[in-house]
């Protein structure tokens, strides 16, 4: 295998008239006809309750889910035609509970994808550094220990940490801040904020919390039951008139004080 | 022999011979547990990857599991090639003994692994066989460890039995010493035996929790 990361400068992703469902009697269905495109460097938000079928769709850009019905392509290439590995070796994942190897050390953890990719010790080595670096934990500290000696917040960093390490193009992120406590969540928000906007990576992001999508999307897609009702820039997205976003957005009103 | 004989004069008097039935039975067991291993694991292994044969291969193990030691022995000897009376028949009994604890702990400890780990190790990329290899193997290693020592316990408490089909070992003072109505031959096998099986479960033990990973 060659050392190259597999997606190359034609980043996008594109869902067409994409259905999934779970093969049993019922068939039933997850997300239906979803159609959906997501240029290069956009932050893009997948909101909405549980079950609304936010991560089926992020499973279905790395081919973790193959749709039922229609095609994801990911740079013009459907996901049924991708090497699959090659594929998710060039999509960052970060996820709630973070995943990290417990037997692994902070510095093997973030290395994963360049060892699974036969990058030589010292690019690697180095790369760790950068990345320890990037997510804000200092790498003399941090790159010995196991991921059982850090707090949530450190296990997210490095989670972030990990899918960033062969450089990819596409960032997907199931509610990665979500187990966090809420000074923390909110310190990780900001500061990927800045990283996001710093990376210009194409990002998929998964959440429930408005406040987060608002925060952090360019552009919000809301999904209810397995389809999408509504998609719009932030600013945009608040004055849409629309039920589920105004479950929403009236969700955000409940504190009083409380601003988006 | 003077049924005054106490059981410590018997025992330095036959120091040779108990010391060479220890050496005899746990020959016997590490034999046999090199084998139960070199089975159990590369199937407990096989039968994560294909969950359709999870059941049958683990309600065979059992069904061995389940039968008395002195009747799995009893079956054993008229079976052409692997029985008949001495020690290949009582290794092959002692194979099918220790086969369930040590497949049995081996497809626990790698199915249960937190699933965001291996959900984070697919979507990064790494194939069925990297999984298995870097990740749930050794995650599961500290369970299956624990299979092989609970294995090992009880290999060395059912060797002891195979004495009776010829194979040799501490069993063959025990039984013995009933036969003969001894204590001190009994002891002779007994103390021994129980020795092996503290030793064995400390030393197993020490390395189960060194693996171990929190």
């Amino acid at each position: 295998m060659n050392t190259k990361t597999a997606l190359s400068s034609k980043r996008n992703i594109e869902f067409r008239e994409v259905s999934f469902h779970i093969n049993d009697i019922l068939k039933r269905l997850i997300v239906s006809a979803i159609s959906l495109e997501v240029p290069e460097g956009e932050t893009l938000v997948l909101l909405g309750r549980s079950g609304s079928g936010k991560t089926t769709l992020l499973k279905l850009i790395n081919g973790m889910l193959l749709p039922t019905e229609g095609e994801v392509l990911i740079q013009e290439r459907s996901t049924r035609d991708w090497d699959l590995i090659r594929l998710r070796r060039g999509i960052g994942y970060v996820i709630q509970d973070a995943g990290l190897f417990p037997h692994y050390t902070v510095a093997e953890n973030v290395a994963l994808v360049p060892n699974l990719e036969g990058w030589d010790a010292r690019r690697t080595a180095v790369r760790v550094g950068e990345l320890l670096t990037l997510v804000g934990l200092d790498p003399t500290e941090f790159a010995g220990r196991r991921p059982r000696e850090l707090s949530g917040g450190q296990r997210q960093r490095i989670g972030v940490a990990r899918a960033l390490a062969a450089d990819p193009t596409i960032l997907l992120m199931d509610e990665p801040f979500g187990a966090l406590d809420p000074v923390t969540r909110a310190e990780l928000q900001r500061e990927f904020s800045a990283l996001a906007r710093r990376l210009g990576k194409t990002i998929v992001f998964v959440t429930h919390d408005l406040r987060e999508a608002l925060l952090l999307a360019s552009r919000i897609v809301l999904l209810e039951a397995g389809r999408i009702v509504a998609s719009a820039p932030p600013q945009e997205f608040l004055r849409l008139d629309h039920p589920e976003v105004r479950a929403f957005t009236s969700s955000l009103n409940v504190m009083p004080g409380a601003s988006a | 022999m003077s049924p005054q004989l106490t059981t410590w004069s018997f025992f330095s008097e036959h120091r040779d011979e108990i010391l060479g039935a220890t050496l005899d039975h746990l020959a016997l067991v590490v034999i046999s547990m090199l084998i139960a291993i070199l089975i159990g694991v590369p199937l407990g292994m096989f039968i994560v990857q294909r969950p359709a044969l999870r059941t049958i291969a683990l309600g065979i193990a059992s069904i061995f599991q389940t039968i008395p030691s002195l009747a799995l022995f009893g079956f054993l000897i008229p079976i052409p090639f692997i029985g008949g009376i001495g020690k290949r028949t009582a290794i092959v009994a002692l194979v099918l003994y220790a086969l369930l604890p040590i497949l049995r702990n081996t497809y626990v400890g790698l199915t249960g692994i937190d699933p965001a780990v291996l959900e984070a190790a697919e979507a990064m990329g790494m194939t069925r066989a990297q999984i298995l290899f870097r990740v749930r193997f050794p995650l599961a290693l500290a369970v299956i460890l624990a299979g092989i020592r609970t294995a090992t316990i009880i290999t060395i408490g059912v060797a002891t039995i195979a004495a009776a089909i010829g194979a040799g070992g501490l069993g063959t003072f025990i039984f013995r010493g009933v036969a003969l109505v001894s204590d001190a031959l009994i002891l002779a096998g007994a103390i021994p035996a129980a020795l092996l099986a503290l030793v064995a479960d400390f030393l197993l033990g020490l390395l189960e929790r060194r693996l171990k990973i929190s």
